[in-house]
């Protein structure tokens, strides 16, 4: 087993993460979903160097990652909770009160 | 071919297949189960590369909060998923023109590049001591910032979420409870006999 087959799945999860966000562009929860397979890929070729270089840091940086990860994920579920809350739906297309 | 190839080939392969499940599920809840079984198979390859602190991390963190959470929030939010599966259509073409590019370029700079690294699977001490000790001398300021940064998402999450009802049932009020004096809360009352309340 070589370094390279992981870092084939690591870009496959990667892309499969990205083609989720614009496939489904007007669900916010499977948006976060997608981002969290796309940190999960980050987070495998991590491992995989850290396993093939020997060296125990890359470990420590995907710790870093899932606790950023998990951080962002309530924060973001928080915030569609309040949003939901106050406009019932959480169609990405109409979260424009900004103009932005 | 070897077992743990042959092992890595099945958990890949249910990583990758439930991956794609998670995006292309046509009910959320499912796609929380299949975000649930990516976890799980990623932490067994976590194994397979001798990282078995980050894999238990991960079933932990992952499928027991963060993929609970995101079902909690599935299930509280109510909302119609029939005519996002229309729109998701005509978002097809861009999606998989990004998805193929991002592809063949991540394929193209992994088979051009001469990464030899030797495997040295042989730790002289265990993950989690080799983690550990990483972890609480060499990163130990990254790590209190990690842990600041959790206590913020805490906080944030409870602001976020916490509201206010107007007609709400009568609550303790821990303060109001203690700033009571015992000259506002007691009366004597002296009656004589036979007199009544």
């Amino acid at each position: 087993m070589s370094l390279h087959h992981y870092l084939v799945l690591g870009a496959l999860l990667f892309t499969i993460g990205v083609f989720g966000i614009f496939l489904n562009r007007r669900n916010v929860i499977i948006i976060l979903m997608s981002i969290e397979l796309i940190l999960l890929s980050v987070n495998v070729n991590f491992v995989a160097f850290s396993h093939y270089n020997g060296d125990v840091s890359g470990q420590i940086f995907t710790f870093f990652v899932l606790a950023v990860a998990a951080a962002e994920a309530a924060i973001g579920l928080a915030i569609l909770v309040s949003f939901f809350r106050n406009r019932a739906t959480i169609d990405v297309e109409q979260i424009d009160s900004l103009k932005g | 071919m070897m077992v743990a190839d042959l092992i890595f080939y099945m958990f890949a392969a249910v990583t990758a297949l439930a991956a794609v499940g998670v995006i292309s599920s046509r009910n959320q809840v499912h796609s929380v189960l299949f975000l649930i079984l990516t976890f799980f198979s990623t932490a067994a390859l976590f194994v397979l590369l001798g990282a078995e602190f980050l894999a238990v991390l991960l079933v932990m963190v992952y499928m027991g909060a963060v993929a609970v959470l995101f079902m909690f929030v599935v299930m509280m939010l109510d909302m119609d998923v029939t005519d996002v599966r229309q729109q998701a259509i005509n978002h097809l073409p861009m999606g998989l023109a990004v998805g193929l590019v991002i592809l063949v370029e991540l394929v193209v700079v992994l088979s051009h590049s001469h990464a030899t690294h030797t495997e040295t699977t042989a730790q002289p001490v265990s993950n989690t001591l080799a983690i550990g000790r990483a972890l609480y001398t060499q990163y130990l300021y990254p790590f209190e910032l990690a842990s600041l940064i959790l206590l913020v998402a805490l906080v944030g999450a409870v602001v976020l979420t916490l509201r206010e009802r107007r007609s709400a049932p009568k609550r303790q009020d821990i303060g109001q409870q203690l700033a009571r004096t015992r000259a506002e809360a007691v009366e004597y009352v002296q009656r004589q006999p036979g007199e009544g309340a």
